[in-house]
Parts: C-alpha cells; sequence; structure tokens
C-alpha cells in the first residue's frame, strides 16, 4: 500500500554545511490492511517522511508510492485515497461537530446522501453523534481528538496517518482511541500508519513497526523481532537500545514557538 | 464551486458566531470616530471645511474594511500550525480554490465590519448626502475589502511566525491608514506626502467612499474604481501565488 524506496529529504542548501539531511535514505513498505508504527525520538524524520507521504513536502530524491500513485506527480489523486491526523489539532473550533464532518465531506466530492449516512455512522461509533451540534470549542482533547479520526475516515480512505494522535490524552481516552483504530482497521481494512511516543500503544496496537533515528531506519520489524534482536524485554527496551538514551534537543522552530503561546492562550483546550 | 462555496460560507458562520469580536473590532473605528470627530470638529469648521465628522465617517468606515480585511488574511499563520487550513491542504482540492473561498469569505466579513461602522457612524450623527450613493459605496466597500483580503492571504502565506505580525501592523498597516487620507483631506500637502499618499492603495478607496457618501472627491471616482479593480487583480494573482507556496 505504501512503498519507500530510498527517500530523503534535505532542508537547505544541499552544498553547504548548514544543510540538515531530515530523511536520509529511507527505505520501506507497508502491506494493504496492515497497522504500521513509525517510531523514533525527537526529531528523527518522522513528521518530514509523513509530510512527503502526504504531498504536502517535495522529497529531496528516491521515490515512494501511496497505492501504487507517486506523491509528487499525482497529489490530487493521492489526496483522495488517504486520511490523516495532524500533530497538532486541525479542526474548526468554531463549527459544530457535524459542521466539521461535512465541511471535509465536501471538501472530499462526497455526495450528499453518503455524506450524511458515512457521518452519522462514524459520530455514532465514536461516540459523539449526541453532542453533534456542539461547537469544538467545548469539546475535551479527547473527544477532540475522536472527532479529527472519524473525520479523517469519512471519505473511506485506503491509509489512514496518525501523528502522535495520543499526545496529551489520559489513559482512558488513549486506550479508547486506539481501540477504535484496531477495530476500524479490522472492519474497514484500512492502513494505518502511525507515529507515537508511547511505546505500549505501539507494541500493542502495531503489527510491525520501523525505527528511524537521525534520518535513517535504524531497525524494522515486529516488535517481538525487534525485542530478540536488542535482547531487551519490552519495544521500550529495544527502542532504547537501537536509539540511544541521549536527549535530543532540537533546535526551536517557529512551529515550537506558536504551540508554546496556544498552550498559554488555550490553557485547558487540548 | 462547491468547494468555494463551503468555504466561504465557514468564514461568515465564524464571523456571524463571534459576538465579542464583531462588537470588538467596532471599538476602534467608534473611538476614532467620536474621538477625533468631535475633537477635531472646531478647528476643521473654523479652516473653512464644514464638518469635520461628515469628512471623518468614510475614513473612518474605510478603515474598519482594511483591518478586518487584512487581518482575515493574516489569521493564516495561525489557522496553519492550529486550525483548519493543514485539512483543507490535504484535500484533493486545487489550492487556488481554497485561496479563493477563504480570501472571498474574509472580504465578505469585511464589507458587513464596514456596513456595521456605518450604521454606528449614522447613529453618531453622520449624515450621507444621498442614499442613492449607496450602492457605489458599498461597491467601493467590496473593493476595499478584497484588495486588502488578498493582501492579506499574501501576508499570512509567508509570514513564519508571529513576531512578524508587529513588523507588518507597524510597517505596513498603519501606514497604510495614517497615509490614506482617512483623517485629513489630501489638499496641499508636501510633496513627499502627496507621493506617500498616492501610493497608498487605500487613499483611491477613501476617495470613492467620499465620493460616494458626500459627494467630495479629490481624486476622482473612475480613477478610484480603476486604481482598486487593478490593485485588487494584482493582489490576487500574488495571494495565490504565495499561497501556492506554503508548506506546512
Amino acid at each position: 500500500m505504501i512503498k519507500v524506496q530510498a527517500l530523503s529529504k534535505v532542508f537547505g542548501d544541499p552544498k553547504s554545511d548548514k544543510a540538515v539531511k531530515a530523511v536520509n535514505d529511507v527505505t520501506f513498505e507497508v502491506e494493504k490492511g496492515e497497522i504500521f508504527a513509525f517510531l523514533g525520538p525527537n526529531g528523527a524524520g518522522k513528521t518530514t517522511t509523513i509530510q512527503m507521504l502526504t504531498t504536502l513536502l517535495q522529497p529531496t530524491s528516491g521515490s515512494m508510492t501511496i497505492d501504487g500513485l507517486d506523491p509528487v506527480a499525482d497529489p490530487l489523486e493521492v489526496r483522495k485515497r488517504f486520511g490523516i491526523v495532524f500533530q497538532d489539532p486541525s479542526v474548526d473550533m468554531e463549527l459544530t461537530a457535524y459542521e466539521n464532518m461535512d465541511l471535509h465531506g465536501v471538501l472530499y466530492h462526497m455526495p450528499r446522501k453518503l455524506r450524511t449516512e458515512r457521518i452519522e455512522t462514524l459520530l455514532t461509533l465514536f461516540e459523539l453523534w449526541d453532542r453533534r451540534k456542539s461547537l469544538l470549542k467545548t469539546f475535551s482533547g479527547g473527544m477532540r481528538r475522536r472527532l479529527e479520526i472519524a473525520r479523517g475516515l469519512l471519505h473511506t480512505p485506503k491509509i489512514l496517518f496518525l501523528d502522535e494522535p495520543t499526545l496529551g490524552l489520559d489513559p482512558q481516552s488513549r486506550n479508547q482511541l486506539w481501540t477504535l483504530v484496531k477495530q476500524l482497521n479490522e472492519t474497514e481494512g484500512v492502513t494505518v500508519f502511525l507515529t507515537t511516543h508511547y511505546m505500549d500503544e505501539a507494541e500493542r496496537t502495531a503489527q510491525r513497526v520501523a525505527i528511524i533515528d537521525h534520518g535513517r531506519i535504524v531497525a524494522q520489524g515486529t516488535a517481538q523481532q525487534l525485542r530478540e534482536q536488542t535482547g531487551a524485554d519490552s519495544l521500550e527496551g529495544a527502542f532504547l537500545k537501537l536509539t540511544g538514551t541521549t536527549i535530543r534537543d532540537e533546535a526551536s522552530t517557529s512551529a515550537d514557538q506558536m504551540r508554546q503561546m496556544a498552550k498559554m492562550w488555550q490553557r485547558g483546550r487540548r | 464551486m462547491s468547494v468555494i462555496y463551503v468555504l466561504w460560507l465557514r468564514e461568515v458562520k465564524r464571523y456571524m458566531r463571534s459576538r465579542a469580536q464583531i462588537i470588538g473590532s467596532l471599538g476602534q473605528p467608534l473611538l476614532y470616530l467620536l474621538v477625533l470627530g468631535f475633537g477635531f470638529g472646531a478647528v476643521f469648521e473654523r479652516a473653512g471645511q464644514g464638518s469635520y465628522l461628515q469628512f471623518v465617517a468614510p475614513g473612518v468606515i474605510g478603515m474598519g474594511i482594511l483591518f478586518t480585511s487584512i487581518f482575515s488574511g493574516i489569521g493564516l499563520l495561525w489557522d496553519r500550525q492550529f486550525g483548519f487550513l493543514k485539512e483543507t491542504l490535504v484535500a484533493p482540492v486545487p489550492r487556488l480554490q481554497i485561496m479563493a473561498g477563504r480570501t472571498l469569505g474574509g472580504a465578505t466579513i469585511a464589507v458587513i465590519q464596514g456596513a456595521l461602522v456605518l450604521v454606528v457612524c449614522i447613529l453618531a450623527g453622520f449624515r450621507p448626502q444621498s442614499f442613492a450613493g449607496v450602492p457605489l459605496a458599498l461597491a467601493f466597500m467590496a473593493l476595499i475589502a478584497i484588495v486588502f483580503a488578498a493582501l492579506g492571504t499574501a501576508i499570512g502565506s509567508t509570514l513564519r511566525d508571529m513576531q512578524g505580525f508587529q513588523l507588518i501592523m507597524n510597517f505596513l498597516i498603519m501606514p497604510i491608514f495614517f497615509l490614506s487620507g482617512a483623517l485629513f483631506p489630501l489638499e496641499n500637502l508636501p510633496t513627499a506626502l502627496t507621493i506617500a499618499t498616492r501610493l497608498d492603495p487605500l487613499s483611491y478607496g477613501i476617495d470613492g467612499l467620499r465620493a460616494a457618501f458626500i459627494d467630495v472627491s479629490h481624486i476622482g471616482v473612475m480613477v478610484d474604481a480603476t486604481v482598486l479593480a487593478v490593485l485588487a487583480a494584482l493582489f490576487l494573482i500574488l495571494g495565490s501565488w504565495a499561497f501556492s507556496k506554503i508548506q506546512v
């Protein structure tokens, strides 16, 4: 379903010393119907890879296909085939849950009848149907995340990208969220590509795992294979053995600064 | 078309729901209208220019439109990281349609806001020459709104962080407002200032509004309309180009 071959992304002029190789010669494959976890410390290149796969960023070199299509050559067709939940919220707080869903349906050119039916199915499944007329700003962080996932699935995509969807959620919400993702993976056969910092979640949810560090894939396989390979007793142990224990202090980007401000201004929102 | 329509509708819905914002953004024009309108009134009349309230009201309406439309564009910056914009950028929709829906929505809101300021002006004692001028005034309000909503989109697409916002505010938006002749007549100015006012797009908008409301024009309605229409087209192209370059 996803094929990535020698993919690289360099920020800045490739010839200068300041060039940053965010993603360096990455190769992996995700099977149809699989749940695939893409793990790595901060700044390892997870989000950059997702951005390239989802047509938001152009790769410097290498090739990739999504359901047999090239995101660089055919972005609009590729976009119809995936749904995505971003690291930062991307819902409209001033609209109701239903309006957010409906707008998504229009953007994906869904006929009205199909739209209404599928919105009801998904909102019911995600336990948000009773709150469909409430403005998103009155929702808790977990409810907003659930809505984003429901919305990402609205146009029945073949792939669902989840970029740290459980960040900042309590264990109950996280648990519920992954149960729903697994359930939809089974019932609708949607391929799931996820990133998370919670190793236990990856171990429980994903069939296969790839670990990326400094832009390179350092290991991939099932969680069990990675444990055996490193002699660790958990995926977290394996992860630490593979990526070391050094703390990654990323240079603060403008997005981080804005995240900081968002936290101050909208405390309690997420 | 349906995509442009829903994105436009989204902007309008959001505006209608934020009553605090509507009232809040009426505050600044109101302050200018009342304080300057009555404060300068006596001096202005003694200088033989008639009623300052009559003079400044079109300027204050233009100001309301300027701020609302340009902020709706700059809001992109925030929307890109924490808002709905990213959702639209991964949708199977050409970016031009997204930009069009958003910008037209912002312009519509700005016109509504301008109309509200007009109502407030009338309550404060402003009297348009005749109601026949209202359609022309609305046309100018729409032109101003489109010009600055598109400019705002272009700026909002290029800014990287919130610090840049302050820069834009002090070195672009405030000069646009102060040099537009919203607060003083454009006659008998020093040459440098005359040139600066002629380079300011809002000058043509305010002049057009004054022609429509109080039948006073310094530049001429045809010139005003032409300049604004050309600038609207230019900024829309510039805005679309900048918007198409956004990387999340």
